[in-house]
């Protein structure tokens, strides 16, 4: 990455700050992210595909426990990454945090925070998105 | 005449801590005189991930999560930090977009040193009392910069709160606010410095003294009050000694600014200091509790507020958002090379 | 469409090979190819070479061309296409120019494949490996090649009770045949303990578990089947080519311990040769990491789903086990720069078939299959081999 190098990053805020997908008219499957049409209704999909935002809670289906890690990941490691399949239906990938690393297990229920994902070093932007956490009981 | 006040609200502390004891064992102090002296014991620390602009989000989720408003109703978003993550690019934009408030949205980014989130919520009453808003988002977040081996260092840490204001159901009317400001250098950060610097001991009784108790004198006369008609008293709290302090000589008992003091369990959340304290106490608030709060911000300044809880305050679910009795007790401790590679220490440009 | 065969093959040596640039490596390969093929050089019509990301590596696109003109076929103007798909890249390019021989516009083909890694530092090579994963929606958060292997080894685990002793075994067993080959990368057997004692590049997965990052080349000489005698005595024919591909990231697929794209290139391979897996007398598959293998030997048809690890547990893919497994080391041990792997391992399969594999012969091999995945399986190719 460059200075400067936003768009690609600007592009996908909504997705990444707030978990929006879509959801074909036709099937009601939901996509995340957002599929331009459905691949199992194709043209009955076309123009029919519906924004919606998803919750922020669902489970781990596997993890793993990043210790060699990209450059904008090091002072990180070692940290967990997991794909979280959503309540809604779609799977996610993305990192645990606020979590004892022998605490992440298959199955357990999780919610979305914001944080820093990355950034463009010292001079450029600072990327931000959906990492999640151990579910809070609340009340 | 409409009330104006607090619909809902919201907090986020970091779960990271450090034991004052630790900072003082790495640079050779006693541990006790320290933790004694500050009456600090621990301060939260922001992991890698976290900034004024992460914690910002988190409460102002928070204070949605606990109302039914439409996020596309909030008109004004204000945060006031003084370690926004970027120096030109405003936090607010963030907050916006992740809260679901853009686009038509009035933000800007506030710096008054500590007390840039209570000037947030003087700026949105003022909207709303003129029907240029319908509501307003208040933050007050930082994760405040110290020095490495300054005495800023036990106590600089990191949380913020956020408060919905408008003119329907809230919680808490707003009955009166004033400030009081002069030009006064006892603490400051020079453009592109990476930590602050301030004046020792002048930081005490011509700053955060002279400022906070002659505002609260205000306010105490322009509504009619005596500080024995509240039931919760919030100060400043860049320690855990001089809001005491400060109460005490106002005529406010310990017992007063008890549960709104978080200083000693989460350090000076700067911005966010009196914002979360305010927090703490709407968390057990009941109708009819009478709340004061005065901020300080060095350079310098206080804004002052008169409050009464409203019978609405029964009605917000204040238990679908974490409270601040929650995030003090989720906590993790990193020793202090942990907490020097999280806060960036090791890489001073 | 006729019938191919194999009429040459050329590998270099993989490993850290610090004096030699990314046209050393594809020059070498391919002149041994062609000197193995018996061909004069005249006969070619069309080169075809594998590269995940020279671009990044050695900040060479245009790399059709280069090819061509580094091995000396510029002033023939031979027409030169570069293949890419990730570290199947190499695989791909054999089937791409199995197909320009197999439908009659062709007769004889060079397929090279290439990957000069250690031209940039180590973070660097395992960022743009990373480049094969879904970049938006898995790198971007922090996910990496190793992390996304090591998230399909806990679910194998967590489902079918598979172990890491046995994922070590996969690592002992390759490390054991690439001290049997000349062209290794490591040619040195390792204890499972070593692999197990190993500091994890992303739990459950252990450094051992991983292919390296390495330079190398391999060539292969394709060849009409009905002209392929005329160069020489022990050709070798591709009787199945098969290739699919899945969603690019691993989070959208269904099973995650089920590589779709190996299922479905496999199935459409063994029709294409009328067999069935247990025909199979040696096979070079994918084992980037040492899950890799496991997943590769159940979604290839050999063992049941779930039964990976037991079976490497019982020995059945080693040297002398009834169902060998990566024989030249695999690309854990034989090693693993990701556009030459796929043309490599046809060229291992070429010499077991041919008798000339040396210590690590198969005894009796007839039928070899090679399986080469790209990146975390959202595309897989599988060819199967026959001697003729």
């Amino acid at each position: 990455m460059a200075d400067g190098a936003v768009p690609r990053f600007w592009r996908e805020i909504p997705q990444r700050y707030n978990l929006i997908g879509n959801q074909c008219g036709a099937c009601d499957r939901i996509y995340f992210p957002p599929r331009e049409s459905c691949p199992y209704c194709r043209r009955k999909s076309m123009g029919n595909m519906k924004e919606i935002k998803l919750g922020s809670k669902g489970k781990v289906v596997t993890y793993t426990i990043i210790y060699v890690a990209p450059e904008p990941f090091e002072g990180q490691a070692p940290y967990p990454i997991a794909i979280i399949e959503l309540d809604e239906g779609p799977r996610v990938t993305a990192q645990i945090v606020d979590c004892e690393l022998e605490d992440v297990k298959i199955g357990m229920r999780v919610q979305s925070t914001f944080r820093k994902i990355q950034e463009d070093g010292y001079i450029g932007a600072i990327h931000y998105g959906y990492k999640f956490k151990p579910l809070e009981v609340k009340g | 005449m409409k009330d104006i006040g607090i619909v809902s609200y919201g907090a986020h502390i970091p779960r990271l801590r450090i034991k004052s004891s630790d900072i003082a064992n790495a640079w050779g102090k006693d541990p006790g005189t320290i933790t004694n002296g500050l009456g600090i014991i621990e301060k939260s620390v922001p992991s890698i991930d976290q900034d004024v602009a992460t914690i910002s989000v988190e409460a102002a989720r928070a204070a949605l999560a606990r109302c039914s408003i439409d996020p596309q109703t909030i008109e004004a978003i204000y945060v006031g930090s003084e370690s926004h993550p970027y120096a030109v690019k405003p936090t607010g934009t963030i907050v916006g977009e992740a809260i679901g408030a853009t686009p038509v949205l009035q933000v800007a980014d506030y710096e008054f040193a500590c007390k840039a989130g209570t000037a947030a919520i003087q700026t949105c009453m003022a909207f709303v009392k003129s029907d240029m808003i319908k509501y307003g988002m208040a933050i007050g977040a930082d994760t405040s910069q110290a020095a490495p081996g300054d005495a800023l260092e036990y106590a600089a840490s990191a949380g913020g709160a956020a408060f919905i204001i408008g003119s329907e159901k809230v919680i808490a009317t707003i009955n009166e606010t004033c400030s009081f400001t002069t030009d006064t250098p006892d603490f400051w950060r020079r453009e592109g410095r990476k930590y602050p610097a301030h004046g020792g001991r002048f930081t005490g009784a011509p700053a955060y003294f002279r400022h906070i108790t002659s505002n609260a004198k205000i306010l105490m006369e322009k509504v009619g009050s005596k500080p024995e008609d509240y039931n919760y008293a919030i100060f400043h709290q860049p320690n855990g000694k001089f809001p005491l302090k400060v109460a005490k000589m106002l005529g406010f008992s310990s017992d007063q600014v008890k549960q709104g003091l978080l200083c000693p369990y989460v350090g000076n959340t700067y911005s966010g200091a009196v914002m979360i304290g305010l927090a703490s106490v709407l968390d057990v608030a009941k109708p009819g509790d009478r709340i004061f709060l005065t901020s300080y911000g060095s350079g310098a300044g206080s804004d002052a507020f008169d409050m009464t809880v409203t019978k609405y305050i029964n009605e917000l679910p204040r238990e679908k958002a974490p409270l601040i009795s929650q995030l003090i007790e989720n906590k993790k401790y990193v020793d202090y090379a942990t907490y020097t590679k999280y806060r960036d220490l090791l890489y001073e440009e | 469409m006729r019938d191919v065969a194999i009429i040459g093959v050329g590998v270099t040596k993989f490993g850290e090979l610090w004096d030699k640039s990314f046209r050393n490596l594809i020059s070498e390969a391919g002149a041994k190819a062609i000197i193995d093929s018996g061909i004069s050089g005249k006969e070619i019509d069309a080169l075809y070479v594998g590269s995940m990301s020279a671009g990044r590596f050695v900040g060479q696109e245009h790399v059709g061309a280069l090819v061509a003109d580094c091995s000396g076929f510029s002033h023939m103007h031979i027409p030169s296409i570069r293949v890419e798909s990730a570290c199947a890249s190499g695989g791909l390019a054999v089937r791409q120019g199995y197909f320009s021989v197999a439908s009659g516009m062709n007769d004889v083909v060079v397929v090279g494949g290439v990957e000069k890694m250690t031209d940039v530092i180590g973070s660097e090579a395992t960022d743009t490996l990373a480049t094969g994963l879904d970049q938006e929606w898995e790198a971007f958060f922090g996910a990496t090649l190793p992390g996304i292997y090591a998230m399909i080894a806990t679910k194998h685990m967590h489902d079918y009770g598979t172990t890491r002793e046995q994922l070590a075994q996969v690592a002992v067993k390759n490390h054991a045949n690439g001290a049997l080959n000349p062209y290794a990368q490591f040619k040195r057997p390792i204890s499972i303990e070593s692999v197990l004692n190993a500091p994890f590049a992303a739990y459950p997965l252990g450094m051992l578990d991983c292919s390296p990052v390495s330079d190398g080349a391999a060539t292969v000489i394709l060849c009409a089947a009905e002209k392929a005698k005329d160069y020489t005595s022990k050709p070798v024919k591709i009787i199945g080519s098969g290739q699919a591909s899945d969603t690019l990231a691993l989070h959208g697929r269904k099973d995650i311990c089920t590589f779709e794209s190996t299922v479905h290139a496999a199935n459409m391979a063994y029709k294409h040769a009328k067999i069935e897996p247990k025909n199979i007398d040696v096979a070079e598959v994918h084992d980037c990491f040492t899950i890799a293998e496991i997943l590769a030997i159940e979604d290839l048809g050999f063992v049941k789903k779930g039964d990976g690890g037991k079976a490497i547990e019982s020995k059945i893919t080693t040297l002398d086990g009834e169902k060998p497994v990566n024989t030249s080391g695999g690309l854990k041990a034989k090693g693993h720069p990701v556009g030459a792997t796929g043309v490599a391992q046809i060229a291992e399969i070429v010499m077991q078939l041919r008798g000339d594999a040396d210590q690590r012969q198969v005894k009796d091999a007839n039928i070899g299959l090679a399986h080469n995945v790209g990146a975390s399986g959202a595309s897989s190719v599988v060819h199967i081999l026959e001697a003729i």
